[in-house]
C-alpha cells in the first residue's frame, strides 16, 4: 500500500507540470498583446509597455515558465490586476466558500444517491426502483437555474423556512477565522450561528447536489445489479446471510469502484462548476471569483484560479485512486 | 467485533443528529422570522436613529476610490462616503451647493472661484479645506487616463492650475472653457478624499476610503458585501438617518427579488420590468422609479458593408416598431427614443421627427440602395441585463423578426460581456445592442461621448464620423453660453438623425423595489443614490 501510494504520488508530478505549463501559456494564447487587451484601446504606449513588463511578457517563454514555476513553489500566485492584492491571500475565502458548499452537496449526493441506487438494485422493478430512477432521470436533466429559483420561491418565500441566498445573516455577520463557517461557528461554540450557517447551506447544496446525486444513483444501481447477479452473492445468500449484509457489505464492496470514480469526477466538477449555483444563491465562491476576473480581464487571477481548480481536481483523483487500492487489494500499481 | 463498533457508530450518529434536530426545532420558530422581526423592532423603537438597511444589487464595486473607476456599482457606495464640491439635485442634474457653498466664473469662462464649506471634517478627523481640494486635483491631474479615467475624459488637460487662495477658497484656471464644468464637479468620481488617508494608504487607498460623506467605511468582503456606518460627526444636522448600510451582491435579478420578498434585504435595484406587477400586488413592498437618463440603442457600424450606406441604415430604422418592444420587454416603463439622448437633457431637439414604423418605406429605401432582396448581417445581443436593455437576447429576437419583414436576414450573435465590448469597440459587429446611462445630465455626455469621431475606439462603437457634427460638438463643448450650446446640440441631432448611425430604441425608467416602510429614498437619475435621508417610517 505504501509503495503504491508513493508511486501514485510520483506519477502525478508530470501531470502537475503539464498542467502548469498549459495554464501558464494560456495568457500567451490570447491573440494580440494581452497588455493592450487589459488596458483597452485608449491606453498609452508607455502604459502598455509597463504592463507587458509587469506581466513578464517581454521575456523568452522558458524564462517566463520557470519564473512562474518558481513563484508557485514559494506559494506566490501573482498579484491581481484589479485589486492589486496577492492572489494567494485573496483567493482563500472564495475557495473555502466553494469547498464548504461542495462538501455539503457531495455529502447529500453520496448519502442519498448511493442508498437510492442500492435500494433500487435490491428491489429491482419495484415501485421504489421506478420512482427513484424517474427522479434520477429528471435530476440529471434538471436546469439548475430554474431549480434554484423554485427552491427559493417555495422554501424561503412561501414557507419561510430557509434564507434565499448568501452564507450568513449579513445583519449579524460571523467573525470568521478559517473562512469555513461551519468550523468557525463550531470553534466558537456558537450553535445559534451554526444553525444560521447550516440553513444558508441547505438550498444551494441541494441544488448543487441534484445532478451528481442522480448520476451516482444510476451508476450505483447498474453496478450493483451486475454484482448481485454474480456467483459469490448467490453463495452468500445460500449460506443464510441476512439480505441486508449481502447487499450493503458483500455487494457494495464489489460495486463501489465505478461509483467511487464517478464521485471523484463529480466532486472535481462541482468545485469548478458551481458557478451557476453560486450565482443564483449569491454564494461568494471561486466560480464567481474567476468569472468576475474574466469580465475584468484580470489575467493573473484567471490563470491562478484555473490552476487551483485543476490542482484540486488532480488531488481528488489521487485520493480516489488511493481509495481504490484500499478497498480492492487486487488493484496495485505496476 | 468489528461489526459491533460499526453499529455503535451509527447509533451515536443517530443520537447526535436527533439532538441537533431537536436544538434546531427549538429555534426554528424564532429564527426563520428573525431578520424581519429584528428589523421591525429596531425601526419602531428608534425611529430617530435609523437601523440597518441592506441594499441588494447586481455586482460588486471595483474600487472605493471613485476617481479610479467608471463602474456604476462603485459609485453607488462612494456617493455615500465622499462628497463633491457641487451636488446634483435630489432627483435631477441641476447644480446645488455641496462642499462648495458658492462659486463664480470669469467672463471668458477660464477662471472659476469656489468658496468652501467651513467646519467639515474627513472621517479620519482631518480638516476639509482648500489645500485638500488642491491635493485631490493635483493627484488626479498627475495620474494617467487609466488611473483616473473620468478625470481624463471630463477635464482632460484643460485644468491648468488649482490654487488655494485662502483656507476656504479655491481657484481653478482653465486652458479652454469647459461648458459643463460645474456639472462635472458634481459627478461621483470627483468626491474629495482625505489627503492624509491617501498618503497613508497609497496604492491601497481604494480599499480604505476616507471622505467627508454621511457614512464611514467599515468592511468590504469582496463579491459579497460592503458595510458602511453612520458618520456621527457629519456636518449636516440630523443626517444620516440610518445607522448602517450593507450593500450586498446578489447577481441574479430574480434571486434578488426573492431575497427582498423573504426579508433578507430591504431595498434592491435592477428589478425586472416583468416583476413590477408582482411587487405592486404585495402590500409589504413598494416600487421606486429611477428618473430616466439613459438610452438603449441598436448600433449600426457605419464602416461595415452594407451599413456604410446611409439608405440602408435609414431603411433599418424604418423597420423597427419601438412601441412593440416597449410593450413586450419594458412593461410600458419606457418611452421610444428619437434622439441619442433623453428629453430631460438640456439641448434635446423636440423637433426632430422619428423614422416611423413603416416596412414598405424601408423596402423602398433598400431597393434604392441596391438591395431589393435584402441582405444578411450579424445582430449582436447583449449577454447581460441592463436597465436600458433588460433582455438583450429577446429584444434581439424581436428585432430579427422585424428585419425579416423587410428581407434582411439577421443572425443573432453573442459573446461574454468583456469580449462583446472589446470586439464592438474594434468595429467587429455589424449591428449591436448597447446603451448608456448619463453621468452628469449634459448633452456633451451623450453626443460627444457616444457619437463624436474622437470617441471611436472607446464609446463610439458604431464608428460614426461626420465632420460637421464633430465641429458642432467641439464648439458646444467650449462655449460658456448655455443658450448657444443648446442650439448647437439641436443642430447636431438633426444631422445625426439623418445619418442614422443607430436605431435609438428606448429611454427606460429603471425600477427598484424596497420594503413598504422605507421613506425618503430618492433614486437619482445617474444611478448614484445618496442614502443619507433614507429612514424607516412607523
Amino acid at each position: 500500500m505504501l509503495s503504491y501510494t508513493i508511486k501514485r504520488l510520483l506519477s502525478s508530478i508530470p501531470v502537475l507540470i503539464g498542467l502548469i505549463l498549459i495554464v501558464s501559456f494560456m495568457i500567451r494564447a490570447i491573440p494580440g498583446n494581452p497588455a493592450r487587451m487589459i488596458l483597452g484601446q485608449l491606453a498609452t504606449e508607455e502604459a502598455v509597455a509597463t504592463l507587458t513588463k509587469q506581466l513578464g511578457l517581454d521575456q523568452p517563454w522558458y524564462l517566463q515558465f520557470f519564473q512562474y514555476l518558481g513563484n508557485l513553489l514559494t506559494g506566490d500566485l501573482g498579484v491581481s490586476l484589479r485589486t492589486k492584492s496577492p492572489i494567494s491571500e485573496e483567493i482563500w475565502p472564495f475557495l473555502a466558500a466553494t469547498a464548504e458548499l461542495a462538501f455539503c452537496a457531495m455529502l447529500i449526493a453520496i448519502v442519498i444517491g448511493v442508498n437510492a441506487g442500492i435500494i433500487s438494485a435490491w428491489f429491482q422493478n419495484s415501485w421504489f426502483d421506478y420512482i427513484a430512477m424517474i427522479l434520477a432521470l429528471i435530476g440529471v436533466s434538471m436546469p439548475i437555474f430554474w431549480l434554484g429559483l423554485m427552491e427559493q420561491w417555495v422554501f424561503a418565500i412561501k414557507l419561510d423556512w430557509l434564507p434565499t441566498s448568501g452564507r450568513e445573516n449579513v445583519r449579524d455577520p460571523i467573525e470568521s477565522m478559517t473562512n469555513f463557517y461551519i468550523i468557525d461557528t463550531l470553534l466558537q461554540g456558537d450553535f445559534e450561528q451554526l444553525w444560521v450557517v447550516v440553513k444558508h447551506l441547505i438550498l444551494p447544496s441541494v441544488a448543487l447536489a441534484t445532478i451528481p446525486m442522480a448520476i451516482i444513483a444510476r451508476i450505483t444501481r447498474s453496478t450493483m445489479l451486475e454484482v448481485m447477479k454474480s456467483d459469490f452473492i448467490r453463495t452468500a445468500r445460500a449460506k443464510g446471510l441476512r439480505m441486508f449484509w449481502v447487499v450493503y457489505k458483500h455487494s457494495l464492496k464489489n460495486a463501489i469502484i465505478p461509483v467511487l470514480t464517478i464521485i471523484g469526477l463529480q466532486t472535481g466538477l462541482l468545485l469548478g462548476g458551481a458557478i451557476l449555483t453560486e450565482t443564483i444563491f449569491s454564494w461568494p465562491g471561486i466560480g464567481r471569483y474567476i468569472y468576475e476576473a474574466i469580465n475584468y480581464r484580470d489575467y493573473p487571477v484567471i490563470q491562478s484560479g484555473i490552476l487551483i481548480i485543476a490542482l484540486v481536481f488532480v488531488t481528488i483523483n489521487l485520493i480516489v485512486d488511493l481509495l481504490y487500492a484500499a478497498i480492492d487489494p487486487r488493484i496495485k500499481y505496476d | 467485533m468489528r461489526q459491533r463498533k460499526g453499529i455503535w457508530a451509527v447509533v451515536f450518529l443517530l443520537v447526535l443528529s436527533l439532538a441537533l434536530v431537536g436544538c434546531a426545532k427549538d429555534k426554528a420558530g424564532n429564527d426563520a422570522k428573525e431578520p424581519k422581526d429584528n428589523d421591525d423592532g429596531k425601526s419602531t423603537e428608534e425611529t430617530a436613529s435609523g437601523g440597518q438597511l441592506v441594499f441588494g444589487r447586481g455586482g460588486d464595486s471595483t474600487s472605493l476610490d471613485p476617481a479610479t473607476t467608471t463602474e456604476g456599482e462603485a459609485f453607488k457606495v462612494t456617493q455615500n462616503l465622499y462628497e463633491t464640491l457641487i451636488n446634483f439635485g435630489p432627483q435631477d442634474t441641476e447644480i446645488h451647493p455641496g462642499l462648495a457653498t458658492e462659486w463664480e466664473q470669469s467672463e471668458d469662462g477660464l477662471k472659476h472661484t469656489l468658496k468652501l464649506r467651513e467646519g467639515v471634517k474627513f472621517h479620519d478627523g482631518t480638516d476639509f479645506n482648500a489645500d485638500a481640494v488642491v491635493f485631490n486635483f493635483e493627484r488626479w491631474k498627475s495620474g494617467t487616463g487609466e488611473e483616473f479615467p473620468y478625470y481624463s475624459s471630463q477635464f482632460g488637460d484643460r485644468i491648468a492650475e488649482v490654487k488655494a487662495v485662502d483656507e476656504y477658497t479655491v481657484e481653478f484656471t482653465l486652458t479652454a472653457p469647459i461648458a459643463p464644468f460645474y456639472k462635472n464637479l458634481a459627478m461621483s468620481p470627483f468626491g474629495i478624499a482625505s489627503p492624509a488617508a491617501v498618503e497613508q494608504h497609497g496604492e491601497n487607498f481604494f480599499k480604505n476610503p476616507v471622505g467627508t460623506g454621511p457614512f464611514k467605511f467599515k468592511e468590504w468582503k469582496e463579491n459579497d458585501r460592503i458595510t458602511i456606518v453612520k458618520n456621527e460627526e457629519y456636518w449636516q444636522e440630523g443626517l444620516p438617518k440610518l445607522d448602517e448600510v450593507i450593500f450586498r451582491v446578489i447577481p441574479e435579478n430574480s434571486a434578488r427579488l426573492n431575497a427582498l420578498m423573504s426579508g433578507e434585504v430591504d431595498l434592491i435595484d435592477g428589478v425586472n420590468f416583468s416583476d413590477k406587477e408582482t411587487i405592486d400586488g404585495n402590500p409589504d413592498l413598494q416600487v421606486f422609479e429611477r428618473p430616466s437618463l439613459n438610452i438603449g440603442y441598436l448600433g449600426l457600424t457605419s464602416t461595415r458593408k452594407p451599413l456604410d450606406n446611409k439608405l440602408v441604415r435609414q431603411a433599418l430604422n424604418y423597420a423597427v416598431n419601438k412601441q412593440a418592444l416597449i410593450d413586450a420587454f419594458y412593461a410600458g416603463a419606457a418611452e421610444p427614443a428619437i434622439n441619442p439622448m433623453p428629453p430631460v437633457v438640456a439641448g434635446y431637439n423636440p423637433d426632430v421627427k422619428d423614422y416611423d414604423y413603416n416596412p414598405a418605406k424601408a423596402k423602398e429605401l433598400l431597393a434604392e440602395a441596391g438591395y431589393p432582396d435584402g441582405f444578411e448581417m450579424e445582430l449582436w445581443a447583449m449577454p447581460v441585463p441592463r436597465p436600458y436593455m433588460p433582455e438583450g437576447q429577446k429584444v434581439a429576437e424581436a428585432l430579427q423578426n422585424m428585419f425579416a419583414e423587410i428581407g434582411v436576414k439577421a443572425e443573432i450573435v453573442t459573446y461574454e460581456w468583456g469580449t462583446y465590448l472589446d470586439k464592438a469597440a474594434n468595429g467587429e459587429a455589424d449591428t449591436f445592442l448597447l446603451g448608456w446611462t448619463g453621468d452628469n445630465g449634459d448633452a456633451d455626455n451623450f453626443l460627444y461621448v457616444l457619437l463624436d469621431e474622437d470617441s471611436i475606439g472607446s464609446n463610439n462603437y458604431s464608428y460614426y464620423k461626420n465632420a460637421e457634427v464633430h465641429e458642432l460638438l467641439l464648439k458646444a463643448q467650449a462655449s460658456p453660453d448655455q443658450a448657444e450650446r443648446e442650439e448647437l446640440y439641436k443642430q447636431a441631432q438633426v444631422i445625426i438623425k439623418d445619418d442614422a448611425p443607430w436605431i435609438p430604441l428606448v429611454h427606460s425608467t429603471p425600477l427598484l423595489a424596497g420594503r413598504s416602510d422605507i421613506s425618503n429614498f430618492l433614486p437619482h437619475p445617474t444611478g448614484s443614490d445618496l442614502l443619507s435621508s433614507v429612514e424607516y417610517t412607523k
